[in-house]
């Protein structure tokens, strides 16, 4: 079996470290091994991309790190929180107070203004009303879209949703972030800014950031540390050329 | 999430889809509407049939006469309402003892009497009766013109509206402020002494009695006295036992009791000889509620009187009134019913249309919890604007119902009246019920949200 063990030693802290863990699930009478024994460890501040093809186990293994799934084995732990000893609730407060998620589809709710699907995260984890317009605008400002508090996610390009997906994610000042295949949606271009954003908010937050992507070539660009996983299982290591600032502005 | 944000994020997705949302609030409009409009006929009618026996007196008098004592067999009654010597006396202390009770009122002797009446030269003779200051907040003076006496002895009269329409056939109204002559004969005792300011040397019919006033003879001697007319009332017709309704003018109590003790035709008075002691041949007790009523009776058996009431006939009609106010509770209910199946259809459609939605909300830290009460807040707020549309709803059909009522009575010769009320506390409880129904609508569509699988809610499809 592969472990994949923090090498990023400057930042000494781990943030995400998973144990055998296993999701495994009924589809008919067949038993799905969606996720079959990986333990990962992710250092404070590291930027890695989880690789693999489709039906491979690594969105499985996002979820149960996101703490929107549960494991059938193993454990894991977020800054030592064992997610799998989490009641409903505390798995609810580790998602509000400690996940940032961007997904492949954006997500923002359509009949919102982006303001408002940004406040969201803040109404839910009970931020003083006075204190939301402000968290609001400083995460908006810090995707590049200061300007567009007003408009539907319907009124803004792949690329701006995106950015107000992680504007999202972050105005709760979650220590980890994953994304799910956060440039899945969008062409090459746009999908490179959005990258060069996540490199940015990684370095300039020492944000940990967990990326699922299937595309090989730009998570050895942007991310410290490639995981492959195949049929549920952690397949391989790689290291990436994030740190390089080869894309750097 | 705090429920000021939960509001905010309800009324958003109610608003969402407006139409759908808006039928269902409808609905429970509907069935609270049914619920109020049955009710309030229930209440309507209870309130109208006590308020007509509260007006006749019976339920809150307790009627009081000299002796215990069963009338026997074989002893022929001494003639109407004659005062039985032997018995306990119903006289002015014991009105005074009586009065003093607990829970009473007002204690007071019926005083009914004729007068002849006289307003711009012409004369009638008409009935009088007195009035007891508790009638004030009598049903029966709820419509009068102008208003009750300064005071329980002062010379000032209602009339009976019939009675005005007599004396001032245009505008009857016009008689209030006006003043009228009342005439009576009025019994004098012969002053014994010199000093009286009517004495008249050589009177006609005068025999010098030596003993002292009353035994001895008298003059009979006409009066008048001027009093102001301060009310008209549209005495109900209907009004029996007890009331004030088939006389023409009133007056206030002791004034009546004056003119009566005065006048020529007070035979008992006459009878009674020179005992001077008022004495009643009854006395109506007012208790202030029918509650009390067995309690105050209680106590006046117990000073050796007899006393007669009415109680067990209001309990008879409290309970049919509450079985009929249940059995109609219970059909306005059904429509209710029927609504709450409309609340869970809604809300269901509502998660398969937001599943993505309730997704995202998990994912950003939306507890469990926080789905359930989120679709709780839905549904209650369709239930509160729901309960307040049909309140509004039910008192209009009431008032419809009322409507339509009183133009068939008046069509009939019968006096309008509320057959339909919506009290404060029916108007709570509709506004409750929508509340109420509503939520426990939501109970399982709020369950079945709040139990979403998150991953497969945000599994792109």
């Amino acid at each position: 079996m592969v472990t994949a063990g923090n090498n990023n030693a400057a930042n000494g802290g781990v943030a995400i470290r998973t144990e055998n863990v296993m999701r495994h699930y009924a589809m008919g009478q067949a038993m799905v091994r969606a996720v079959d024994g990986v333990s990962i460890e992710v250092g404070s501040g590291e930027f890695v991309a989880l690789l693999g093809s489709s039906g491979s186990g690594k969105s499985t293994l996002l979820n149960l790190i996101a703490g929107l799934d549960r494991p059938t084995g193993g454990a894991i732990f977020a800054h030592d929180q064992n997610l799998a000893e989490m009641n409903s609730e505390e798995l609810a407060r580790h998602r509000s107070h400690t996940i940032g998620i961007v997904f492949q589809a954006f997500n923002l709710l359509p009949r919102m203004t982006l303001e408002e699907n940004v406040e969201l995260p803040l109404r839910l984890a009970e931020v003083e009303r006075g204190e939301r317009a402000n968290r609001v605008k400083e995460a908006l400002e810090r995707v590049g879209l200061g300007g567009r508090l007003a408009h539907r996610p319907s009124e803004l390009s792949g690329g701006e949703q995106q950015r107000g997906a992680l504007a999202r994610a972050l105005v709760n000042r979650p220590t980890i972030l994953l994304a799910d295949e956060p440039t899945g949606n969008l062409d090459s271009a746009t999908g490179d800014e959005i990258m060069k954003l996540l490199r940015e908010i990684n370095e300039s937050l020492g944000m940990t950031i967990m990326m699922v992507t299937h595309e090989r070539p730009r998570a050895e660009a942007f991310a410290d540390r490639l995981l492959m996983m195949k049929d549920g299982k952690l397949d391989g290591v790689a290291a990436g050329n994030g740190s390089a600032g080869a894309v750097r502005r | 999430m705090k429920l000021r944000d939960m509001t905010e994020l309800a009324v958003r997705n109610l608003r969402e889809s407006l139409l759908r949302n808006s039928l269902t609030t409808l609905g429970i409009g509907v069935g609270v509407a049914s619920l109020v409009a049955m009710l309030s006929i229930g209440v309507g009618l209870q309130e109208l049939a006590s308020k007509q026996l509260s007006r006749s007196g019976l339920f809150n008098a307790i009627f009081v006469t000299p002796t215990t004592r069963e009338p026997r067999f074989g002893r022929p009654r001494t003639g109407l309402q004659a005062v039985d010597e032997n018995a306990h006396p119903l006289n002015a202390d014991v009105k005074a003892q009586i009065a003093k009770l607990p829970h009473v009122t007002d204690v007071y002797a019926d005083v009914r009497l004729s007068l002849e009446v006289r307003y711009e030269g012409t004369s009638h003779m008409t009935s009088v009766a007195g009035l007891p200051e508790s009638a004030r907040g009598d049903g029966a003076f709820d419509g009068m013109k102008g208003g009750f006496f300064s005071s329980a002895k002062t010379d000032e009269v209602i009339l009976q509206m019939e009675f005005a329409k007599q004396l001032a056939p245009q505008q009857p109204e016009s008689l209030i402020g006006k003043v009228l002559t009342i005439r009576f004969m009025s019994r004098e005792p012969l002053p014994a002494e010199s000093g009286g300011a009517r004495k008249k040397p050589g009177a006609e019919g005068a025999e010098s009695g030596d003993d002292s006033g009353e035994g001895g003879g008298f003059s009979v001697v006409p009066h008048e006295r001027q009093m102001k007319v301060v009310g008209i009332v549209d005495a109900d017709p209907s009004a029996g036992f007890g009331a004030f309704g088939r006389e023409r003018v009133f007056l206030p109590l002791e004034t009546a009791e004056e003119v009566q003790s005065a006048q020529v035709n007070d035979i008992q008075a006459l009878l009674r000889g020179g005992s001077g002691e008022r004495r009643y041949a009854s006395l109506t007790v007012r208790v202030k509620s029918p509650e009390d009523v067995a309690a105050v009776e209680a106590s006046i058996k117990g000073m050796g009187f007899g006393t007669f009431s009415l109680l067990d006939a209001s309990h008879n009609l409290q309970q049919v009134f509450l079985v009929f106010d249940r059995l109609m509770g219970i059909f306005g209910s059904l429509a209710l019913v029927v609504a709450s199946l409309g609340v869970i259809n809604t809300l269901m459609m509502a998660i398969l249309e937001r599943r993505r939605e309730i997704g995202v909300l998990k994912a950003l830290g939306a507890s469990d919890r926080d789905v359930r009460r989120l679709f709780f807040v839905e549904a209650g707020a369709m239930g509160l604007v729901g309960g307040v549309l049909g309140l509004g709803m039910g008192w209009a059909i009431g008032r419809a119902i009322t409507f339509a009522t009183n133009v068939f009575l008046r069509s009939h010769q019968i006096p309008p009246a509320n057959v339909t009320a919506v009290p404060l506390w029916l108007a709570a409880l509709a506004i409750f019920f929508g509340l109420l129904v509503s939520l426990a609508a939501g109970i399982y569509p709020a369950a079945r949200a709040a139990r979403l699988n998150p991953v497969e809610a945000l599994r792109y499809e």
